[in-house]
């Protein structure tokens, strides 16, 4: 317990002291914020609160770049190494990249609401102890999601790689850049199957819509990520390499797999039985009542999304 | 011999096909310096690497300080410190911040302040790891190994790629340890490390000790002969050097003839004067007093190249 912390303090004072942690954890989420609060809000309050949820999201989900690519970099540079002949574990190692990776991204979502507050003039932002629930865990297991890539890539190019791969999907499909609504219905579809999916929509209904943590598909969103949070430190726990010339077993690449499963039976389950496409579909709409925002025409889709 | 506070006992270890440590045996007493002597890739690391509990081994047994390292991993890195190979701290870690964080990894642990004077790094406690040259980095490397005042050190190849100046230092504070009787194992490939330091060497190769005891019994053993090399202008046959006076062996080693002697004027009297009769020409020719290199080469047929 006291090398997890001695670790933890250690991982945030290195990643402060690097630049590249400047960009992806305070510069490109705040890129973000603008563009979407300023350019696709055009700064009407309603709309800033609405994009509110995706420009968290994004914060959130941007965690597993950071803690990918410096565990990469620990091991490939023999300094995992250095930490195995002392007492401290993989348990340890991995726990503190997790909880460092969240104090250092917590105040730039809280900077993101005093933002939308301050400039903005968003006055309410719905369920606030769902909000930060659900901001938690979406951090968490999106850091676990992070030690996955690196336990199952061998070198840092690979871990790019896999990363790129991962980010495009999560942002894209998700509701985090084009709002689901937005998105085809095909597309919808696939979106029930991505844990983002859930991180961006659990937010949406929790700052715009107010729900609260017992709201159903809040608690669809809590319970889903809980799991594949779980399940990831799990399965990265098992993988994690100190050696650099340790290479991944093949088998590793199969149990990585596996942690989709979770995901594959909610989104059948969700396409069968949940709302989801519609909620977003109507507080989609519930902005284009009584103020003109402007989504172009050739993406809008029926009054009534069937089900 | 009192009571061994390290044994191996048959180490044997395999990575895929290839074949690490094949059956190495030795125990190392309290307060004495061990050194495992041979070229690269002859299974030294793999041997310190299940010491430290770092590598699980195929078969054999092996403790230290009563503990098995792959069963007692925890208990064993509370009581070892290690200077290893290719390894490195993060660029933007400070020199006192990696102390005081590996320090506070240990129950037993060492004033950093005292070993960050101990071994002149004072002036670099607020340096970045990356600012560091070589041997500063190597001095922090065996500071950081003495963090939790351990029973047993592994230093791994401790002046590999250092300048002779710096390994001078490096010396110096390995030899300070020696005095105070710690316990150390360590790895080498450089003779002069080997016979400076160590109390007893393993001298190995492809995985096996070849020849093990003081620097001085081994080098006994190997006759207490001197080393004559000599290059020549044509190639001798075979066995006509090892009938010269005083010869004890002689062997063509990368186009030098290597001689073992137990009197060198007499064997360069008779060379000169066997290489004229043969209408051959001596190109250059070297003495110099035994060392373990020659007892390398006596049990190997090999040169152990610095």
């Amino acid at each position: 317990m006291r090398n997890f912390a001695t670790l933890t303090r250690m991982r945030i004072q290195l990643t402060l002291r690097n630049k590249m942690f400047l960009f992806f954890t305070v510069l490109m989420p705040f890129a973000f914020f603008f563009l979407y609060a300023g350019v696709f809000a055009k700064g009407q309050p309603m709309v800033v609160k609405f994009f509110l949820g995706p420009v968290v999201a994004l914060t959130v989900m941007g965690s597993f770049w950071g803690l990918s690519a410096a565990l990469v970099m620990f091991r490939e540079q023999g300094i995992l190494r250095r930490f195995h002949v002392t007492p401290v574990t993989a348990g340890d190692m991995l726990a503190s990249s997790i909880v460092a990776n969240y104090v250092l991204m917590f105040p730039t979502v809280l900077l993101e609401f005093l933002f939308a507050r301050s400039i903005f003039h968003v006055n309410n932002f719905g369920d606030l102890l769902a909000t930060f629930i659900l901001v938690s865990i979406g951090t968490v297991s999106f850091a676990s999601l992070g030690l996955v890539v690196a336990s199952v890539t061998n070198t840092m190019q690979e871990t790019q790689v896999i990363n790129q791969l991962l980010w495009l999907p999560l942002i894209f499909l998700s509701g985090a850049t084009f709002p689901l609504a937005f998105l085809p219905h095909v597309v919808q579809n696939v979106s029930l199957f991505l844990p983002a999916t859930y991180l961006v929509q659990g937010l949406r209904r929790s700052i715009f819509e107010s729900a609260p943590i017992w709201d159903h598909n809040v608690l669809v969103s809590l319970g889903s990520l809980v799991f594949w949070a779980v399940l990831t430190f799990f399965l990265s726990a098992q993988l994690f390499r100190w050696e650099p010339e340790v290479k991944v077993p093949r088998k590793a690449k199969l149990l990585v797999v596996a942690t989709a499963i979770p995901f594959l039976l909610l989104g059948f389950w969700e396409n069968k039985y949940g709302n989801i496409p519609a909620q977003a579909q109507s507080a989609f709409d519930s902005l284009n009542g009584p103020q003109k925002s402007a989504p172009p025409p050739d993406a809008q889709k029926g009054p009534d999304s069937p089900k | 011999m009192g009571n061994p506070i390290l044994q191996v006992e048959n180490l044997v270890k395999s990575y895929g096909d290839v074949q690490a440590v094949r059956g190495v045996s030795f125990s190392v007493e309290e307060g004495e310096v061990f050194g495992l002597l041979g070229p690269n890739g002859a299974g030294k690391t793999s041997t310190v690497e299940i010491l430290e509990g770092l590598r699980d081994l195929d078969s054999g047994r092996v403790s230290v300080c009563g503990l098995d390292p792959q069963r007692d991993s925890q208990a064993l890195k509370h009581e070892i410190g290690a200077a290893l190979q290719s390894t490195s701290l993060p660029d933007k870690l400070r020199v006192m911040e990696a102390l005081r964080l590996f320090s506070s990894f240990y129950k037993r642990r060492r004033n950093p302040e005292e070993l960050l004077k101990r071994f002149g790094l004072e002036e670099k406690r607020n340096a970045f790891y990356s600012q560091l040259s070589g041997g500063q980095k190597q001095r922090l490397a065996l500071a950081m190994a003495l963090v939790n005042d351990p029973k047993v050190l592994f230093f791994d190849e401790p002046t590999a790629g250092l300048d002779p100046q710096v390994r001078r230092e490096i010396y110096d504070i390995i030899e300070e340890l020696k005095r105070e009787k710690k316990t150390i194992v360590m790895t080498t490939h450089y003779i002069e490390e080997a016979e400076r330091l160590c109390d007893r060497v393993a001298i190995v190769d492809h995985g096996k000790v070849v020849a093990l005891g003081t620097p001085r019994e081994l080098k006994a053993h190997s006759g207490g002969t001197t080393r004559i090399e000599v290059r020549l202008a044509k190639p001798e046959p075979d066995g006509a050097l090892k009938k010269l006076e005083g010869v004890a062996d002689a062997r063509e080693l990368d186009g030098a003839y290597v001689i073992h002697s137990h009197r060198p004027p007499k064997t360069i009297v008779d060379l000169v004067k066997h290489l004229e009769a043969e209408g051959n020409e001596l190109v250059s020719l070297e003495i110099a007093s035994p060392s373990l290199e020659d007892v390398f080469i006596e049990m190997t047929g090999r040169r152990l190249r610095d």
